[in-house]
């Protein structure tokens, strides 16, 4: 048995220095990315466009299918692919801006919280309380009912509702990472509370930030087509993922592919994301590197 | 010559529980009135069992922990009354290197970021200044200056101490508070760090609170020694004094209980009942009569007070006042 306990593969790690799990994942991220930036120009047609006479085709590569619409067209004779491009300039950029500022509050209260503690703390961590006492979706409804549906009010809504998430993990880590050692060294040379916090505290607790950034923006992507869905979201028709996936539910059955790519998107990119996510997460350790 | 440190009746109190639906609040005597001064120049040593209040006791001294009471006088000045952009400034004058070499070292940055970040804090010298510096301290504790551009990970326990102490001296302090430097060390790597710190004390004319549990390792090291048990000094005086014909029971199992590297050598070993008291349950009287071998009546009602045996050295001990009956055991 001890002999086993030394053969644990706590060095089996891949000796390259960019493994094939993150080449696929940032591979994938440009593509899902270029393709939405250069959407204009890479669309066969206008994402808006009915063609009531082509409703419902298949893709190319099946019976009825059509070669001018290689994944086929919705109920409303619309170009899938083309829609899928645009959508992913709508989808990818309210997930980005909405995690960054989800992160950007959460992270800063749950280091507020975790490192002061006493009534920082507690008032901080009842608010988080309070917002995951109530349901994110009905208070996000609540807010864009009273702003108003825009863009930027959908980013702001998602990046305020979801912060807690940030707040919370950052807060456990930082109530740990503070006892440590090194933090009452660094205090006694010197480091005054705002750069111990960030020299010290912060790079020690990025793991589980970086984790959770990347499992919220695969959840932001879900959360812009919930609200799309209610219609509080992005206004048809602009197409996004979330919306055509919402849609295309009703076809499901006798349409597949109106839900199938859409979702095939936001898998992939969901995937691409996590991939990444994890490299970052190793190569911004220096204990792992090799 | 005034002492550089000076501690007069320092306590700590944590409270524990008492927290909304966490049971009944109660207080933890880590630290219950201890007093001590350090002559500029010299080495003292504070021993005792694990929990007994040693390591906070150091680090109230740098105020890295807040006293509940007590003053604390550095080089002149009252710790206790100085403002926070003075303790700042005061904190370049007193260092501390940790017991735990794998947790001293922040795991993010480079050891030479970690040596010259003090200079940068206190704006001591430029960047290209700092690099020499950095390199210059190396060499001081033994290391090749190539050492900068690793990971704390990379290294081994005892570089790393070596780092933790090139980082303290830094700023070239005039006290270094060592909280138990070489107890995570393997035996042969603790005498080149104790020697290290010996040297290092004359090169720079250092002065030393040095807090281990390791008796012999304390008596190597210290021209006073001071033994705490449950949060209070029990016996303080000169090396060879103390050890010699130490005046409190608990000083005496201890030295009893350290094994002597003689086998010819036959000593009685004093072996104390029971276990540590718990620092929730202070015991009345003489916080060591449940586990005194010489225990008798009085120690159980009356709390004794530190006096004076002999040149410097004072113990807490009611026998004491009878010394035939503590010494002629």
């Amino acid at each position: 048995m001890s002999v086993t306990a030394t053969m644990l593969p706590v060095v089996a790690r891949p000796r390259r220095r960019v493994s094939f799990r993150a080449a696929f994942g940032l591979g994938a991220l440009l593509l899902i990315g270029g393709s939405a930036v250069f959407a204009p120009q890479l669309a066969p047609w206008d994402p808006a466009r009915q063609m009531l006479t082509k409703r419902l085709r298949p893709p190319m590569w099946q019976a009825r299918g059509l070669r001018e619409h290689p994944l086929g067209t919705d109920h409303l004779g619309r170009d899938i692919l083309s829609r899928i491009l645009h959508g992913g300039r709508i989808s990818l950029g309210v997930g980005l801006t909405a995690v960054t500022l989800s992160a950007l509050i959460g992270v800063t209260l749950g280091l507020l919280a975790g490192f002061f503690g006493g009534r920082a703390d507690a008032l901080i961590m009842r608010i988080v309380d309070v917002f995951l006492a109530i349901p994110y979706i009905l208070l996000a409804m609540g807010v864009v009912f009273a702003l108003g549906p825009s863009l930027l009010n959908v980013i702001l809504v998602m990046g305020a509702t979801r912060w807690v998430q940030f707040a919370r993990i950052v807060r456990a880590d930082v109530l740990s990472i503070r006892e440590r050692e090194f933090v009452a060294g660094a205090r006694a040379r010197g480091n005054r509370p705002l750069r111990l916090l960030l020299r010290h505290v912060l790079p020690n607790a990025l793991t589980p930030i970086i984790v959770v950034a990347t499992l919220e923006l695969a959840f932001m992507i879900i959360y812009e087509s919930a609200l799309s869905f209610l219609g509080l979201g992005v206004q048809p028709p602009t197409p996004t993922w979330g919306w055509m996936l919402a849609d295309g539910r009703n076809y499901v059955a006798t349409a597949w592919w109106l839900a199938t790519f859409p979702g095939l998107a936001i898998m992939l990119t969901v995937l691409a994301v996590n991939l990444l996510g994890d490299w970052l997460r190793d190569t911004l350790d220096p204990r792992l590197k090799v | 010559m005034a002492p550089l440190v000076e501690v007069q009746g320092l306590e700590k109190r944590f409270s524990v529980g008492g927290a909304w639906l966490r049971g009944r609040r109660r207080v933890i005597h880590a630290v219950d009135g201890v007093s001590f001064a350090i002559e500029p120049g010299e080495v003292l040593g504070l021993v005792g069992e694990s929990g007994c209040g040693k390591t906070t006791t150091g680090r109230l001294i740098l105020r890295l922990i807040e006293p509940s009471a007590g003053r604390i006088r550095f080089e002149g000045h009252d710790l206790m009354a100085l403002s926070p952009p003075r303790l700042w400034a005061t904190r370049q004058r007193m260092q501390i290197v940790f017991q735990d070499p794998f947790a001293s070292l922040n795991p993010r940055m480079r050891v030479g970021s970690i040596i010259a970040e003090p200079l940068a804090i206190y704006e001591r010298a430029g960047a290209t200044e700092r690099r020499r510096q950095v390199s210059e301290l190396l060499d001081v504790v033994g290391l090749d200056p190539a050492f900068a551009e690793r990971y704390p990970h990379e290294l081994s326990g005892g570089q790393r101490q070596r780092i933790g102490i090139a980082a303290a001296l830094a700023l070239r302090p005039s006290l270094i508070v060592a909280d138990e430097p070489v107890s995570a060390l393997d035996v042969s790597v603790q005498a080149q760090v104790l020697n290290l710190l010996m040297d290092l004390r004359r090169r720079f004319g250092l002065t030393y609170l040095f807090i281990s549990h390791d008796l012999h390792v304390v008596l190597h090291m210290s021209d006073r020694v001071a033994v705490m048990y449950l949060g209070e000094i029990v016996e303080i005086g000169p090396r060879d004094a103390l050890y010699r014909a130490p005046r409190h029971p608990y000083t005496q199992v201890l030295l009893s209980a350290a094994p002597v590297a003689d086998p010819k050598l036959r000593r009685e070993r004093i072996v104390p009942k029971g276990e540590v008291a718990s620092p929730l349950a202070v015991p009345s009287g003489c916080r060591f009569h449940p586990r005194c071998p010489l225990v008798f009546d009085r120690c159980r009602v009356e709390r004794p007070l530190l006096r004076t045996v002999g040149a410097g050295h004072e113990a807490a001990c009611h026998l004491n006042e009878a010394p035939a009956l503590l010494t002629g055991a």
